[in-house]
């Protein structure tokens, strides 16, 4: 174990920052990265799309992944390398952490080389951009309950039913969407998992405003939307084995920070700077200094935790149900951090104007979007279940839903 | 010993609660949320009619003169119903003005005040804290400065403002060289502006009481931290019959132990803490030694009550629990700014201390 950069990677840092340099504009101290939150405007996205294109041909998107398929076949610690380094400069959002996080690595899983060829190249370059389609109205965390049906007709499945808090919908091109294929089979068994074109006819997405004011999230409706069969990932009815799949990986990418936007821990400590009260700057009083303190140490913690995760990668370990905890503490102290930096702020922590709000209002949009964080991709109780259950193999609780054929589910079958 | 609610007291819960309920439902929170001025002229006129508008007002200037205490089950139904209606500065003003004003400016306010009619905003801020930037000074009954965060501020008729030196001024909204910006924040329930002051002619100083300053935060204190028990009494009963109709894993949810210690957290927040704040109102017009002191706890403790409480409620939600069409987001927003409205948390506990004596001012 080694943390200082070796010769190669100190090589590395350097060919990635003067790339970066000749690229992009350094933040000013003080300044961050607008968050993931609102931006859904076209212009953003088309930036997005542009600076992820522009890696891609450098070779700097998708450090770990394979030459084949664009990437660069680095390590996972070139992998955060390039990323302390990206974090330094002005950068559009990242639009593409489903795709890229989730659904890419599904892919190369459980996906055939047809497919991955198809897919693989241009989501890497932020052509296209990829959705989750697993949650329902009535399967939220009991996912497995989902009603959406697809059916074989010729060479097509046909698929109807309603998804919903799909995010970024409305503007992706491709979804990834678990769909029921067999209601005669106990729950978990009757799934199937797809990727739907989401400019096909019969799928329609309406976006649903959260309380964070924009509407990055949707409802979408599946009305004989029809699916080719060649887009069907992995076995009929191994819908449930795929999607766990995507889940880790979701929560590996929220633990380690790669979904949710908002400040870290230094720009906490760079707003105690500069925020002052009659007798000088915040951090050097002394309660607020020991909070700062103890998200640092956290902070600290979760990144090495994502370290190891990364190193499980590389080893070509899927992360396992471990990578649960780093989501369930990272979402929680990050509300911690919002409500603290709103607070240090004064009253003016309260104020969506970016003039009297420092660092761009950024906090506050932390803020409105952190009950969400700890929702999306599995509820802290969830995840608190799984760890219970999976990793400190508790026994579960008693279940009544399991073992019965769908249908015969007493709340299954009404949809 | 008797510590509870009077009868007189439950009525009042229960009337203006009833009023609340059919004036100003969810629907036309979010429709006045939406307006430039923010503040529901409707309910707050009923609400007059009821008398809460006037309940600290004594009843020589029209209003009904009860205690803190019922200022407090008045605020809390407020907070309960997310009302968009100025009671904190009708309160601070009233406590201001019965105790500090001149005959002719309780002749003149208090009525209106008890009326409904437009009011007084509230501009402590630069008292509470040096953080906000802002600061008054007096010269030749003219003030100078800014004053961040005006409470209650777009539909006020005129301003009571706390200078440096600790006195409180009364200034009219048409005053000459006074600009007013409205500020927008997370809760749309309640209008803050700031105030640019520049050479502005004083109406009027309220002179009679001795500390008039404090007194005036303390009131805002219980009755704000009574907003937010309201407020989040009323995430939490919606978490809770959520709770008990939403299913999943064929199971209505609040069958999982998780979900019911969830709730339950909830509850035992709660309750201590509206005893806190009954006693927090019971001090500021019976035990004067220890008003002040009390109002700190009462509004640092609810803030963090208010907190996790709301916070809470979201999480047993889930997905719906984060959209603007779930009502509990509505609580969330009302004590995501009360918290560190009249001191954050750790100012107001850092000021409990000073009282206290654990540390010096
Ligand atoms: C910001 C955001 C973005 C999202 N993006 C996407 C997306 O792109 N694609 C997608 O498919 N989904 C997305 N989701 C949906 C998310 O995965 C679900 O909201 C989540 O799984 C919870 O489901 P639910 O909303 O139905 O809540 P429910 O499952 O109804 O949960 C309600 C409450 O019950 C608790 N609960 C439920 N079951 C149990 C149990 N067995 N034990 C203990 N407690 C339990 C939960 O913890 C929660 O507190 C997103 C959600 C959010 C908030």
């Amino acid at each position: 174990m080694d943390f200082d950069d070796t010769r190669e990677e100190a090589a590395f840092r350097a060919e990635a920052r003067s790339w970066l340099e000749a690229n992009a504009s350094p933040l000013e101290p003080g300044e961050t990265n607008p968050g993931l939150g609102e931006s859904d405007d076209p212009d953003t996205i088309r930036a997005a799309q542009a600076w992820q294109a522009k890696k891609a041909d450098a070779g700097w998107a998708c450090i770990t992944w394979p030459e084949a398929y664009g990437g660069r076949g680095g390590s996972p610690i070139q992998s955060v390398i390039w990323g302390q380094e990206e974090g330094k400069f002005r950068v559009p959002p990242n639009v593409f952490g489903i795709g890229l996080g989730m659904a890419g690595p599904t892919l190369m899983a459980h996906g055939s080389d047809v497919q991955q060829q198809r897919w693989l190249p241009k989501m890497l370059r932020g052509e296209e951009i990829w959705c989750q389609l697993f949650s329902e109205p009535a399967a939220g965390s009991d996912l497995a309950g989902l009603r959406t049906r697809a059916e074989r007709d010729g060479d097509d499945w046909v698929v109807n039913g309603q998804k919903i808090w799909t995010s970024g919908a409305h503007y992706c091109k491709w979804g990834i969407l678990v769909a029921r294929t067999d209601p005669n089979v106990p729950k978990h068994a009757g799934l199937s998992y797809f990727v739907v074109d989401m400019e096909s006819t019969g799928v329609e997405a309406r976006q649903i405003r959260q309380i964070s004011g924009g509407a990055n999230f949707n409802e979408v409706f599946f009305t004989d939307a029809r699916i080719p069969d060649a887009n069907r990932i992995s076995e009929v009815g191994n819908g449930w084995a795929v999607a766990i799949t995507t889940l880790m990986n979701e929560r590996a990418s929220i633990g380690s920070g790669g979904i949710g936007g908002g400040g870290g821990v230094k720009d906490l400590i760079a707003l105690a700077r500069e925020v002052r009260d009659e007798r000088g700057p915040l951090l050097e009083n002394a309660g607020i200094r020991e909070r700062i303190a103890d998200y640092y140490v956290r902070t600290k913690g979760l990144q090495f935790t994502s370290y190891r995760t990364l190193t499980a990668l590389s080893r070509g370990q899927t992360p396992g149900p471990e990578g649960s905890i780093g989501k369930l503490v990272a979402a929680k102290m990050r509300q911690d951090m919002a409500s603290l930096a709103l607070e240090l702020q004064g009253l003016a922590g309260g104020t969506l104007d970016p003039s009297l709000a420092v660092q761009d209002a950024a906090w506050q949009e932390a803020y409105l979007w952190a009950p969400g964080m700890r929702i999306a991709g599995g509820t802290d109780e969830i995840l608190r279940n799984i760890i219970a259950e999976r990793v400190l193999r508790l026994p579960p609780e008693p279940r009544v839903d399991k073992e019965l054929a769908f249908r015969d589910v007493p709340t299954g079958s009404q949809g | 010993m008797d510590f509870g609610l009077s009868e007189e007291q439950r009525l009042l819960a229960q009337t203006l609660g009833r009023y609340l309920e059919v004036s100003i439902s969810p629907a036309r929170v979010r429709e006045i949320a939406a307006s430039d001025e923010g503040h529901d002229a409707v309910t707050w006129r009923g609400a007059a009619e009821l008398g809460m508008a006037g309940i600290l007002v004594p009843e020589e200037y029209g209003g009904i003169g009860l205690g803190m205490l019922d200022a407090v089950v008045a605020a809390e139904a407020f907070g309960y119903h997310c009302a968009p209606v100025p009671f904190l500065s009708a309160s601070m003003a009233s406590v201001a003005l019965a105790h500090g004003g001149s005959e002719e400016q309780k002749r003149v306010w208090l009525p209106r005040i008890a009326r409904g009619d437009a009011g007084l905003g509230v501009a402590v801020g630069g008292h509470v804290s040096r953080r906000e930037g802002a600061g008054i000074r007096a010269r030749r009954r003219r003030l100078h400065g800014k004053a961040l965060f005006a409470i209650d501020s777009t539909a006020a008729a005129g301003f009571l403002v706390a200078t440096d030196d600790a006195r409180v001024a009364l200034v009219s909204r048409d005053a000459p060289g006074l600009s007013i910006e409205p500020l927008h924040t997370i809760d749309a329930t309640r209008r803050f502006s700031e105030l640019q002051l520049e050479s502005v002619p004083v109406d009027g100083w309220l002179e009679g009481h001795e500390g008039l300053v404090d007194l005036l935060i303390d009131a805002g204190r219980v009755v704000l931290a009574a907003d937010m028990l309201g407020a989040s009494q009323r995430a939490f009963d919606l978490a809770v019959a959520y709770a008990g109709e939403r299913k999943q894993f064929d199971r209505v949810i609040g069958s999982f132990q998780a979900v019911k210690h969830l709730c339950a957290e909830m509850a035992a927040e709660l309750e201590p803490a509206r005893s806190l704040l009954w006693y927090a109102a019971h001090a500021f017009d019976a035990v004067p030694e220890e008003a002040s002191l009390v109002a700190a706890h009462a509004k640092a403790h609810l803030s963090e009550v208010g907190r996790f409480v709301v916070r809470t409620a979201t999480e047993v939600h889930g997905g719906i629990g984060f959209t603007e069409e779930c009502d509990a987001q509505l609580f969330f927003k009302r004590v995501g700014v009360a918290r560190s409205l009249l001191g954050t948390p750790e100012q107001v506990r850092e000021r409990a201390g000073v009282i206290q004596g654990w540390v010096a001012a």
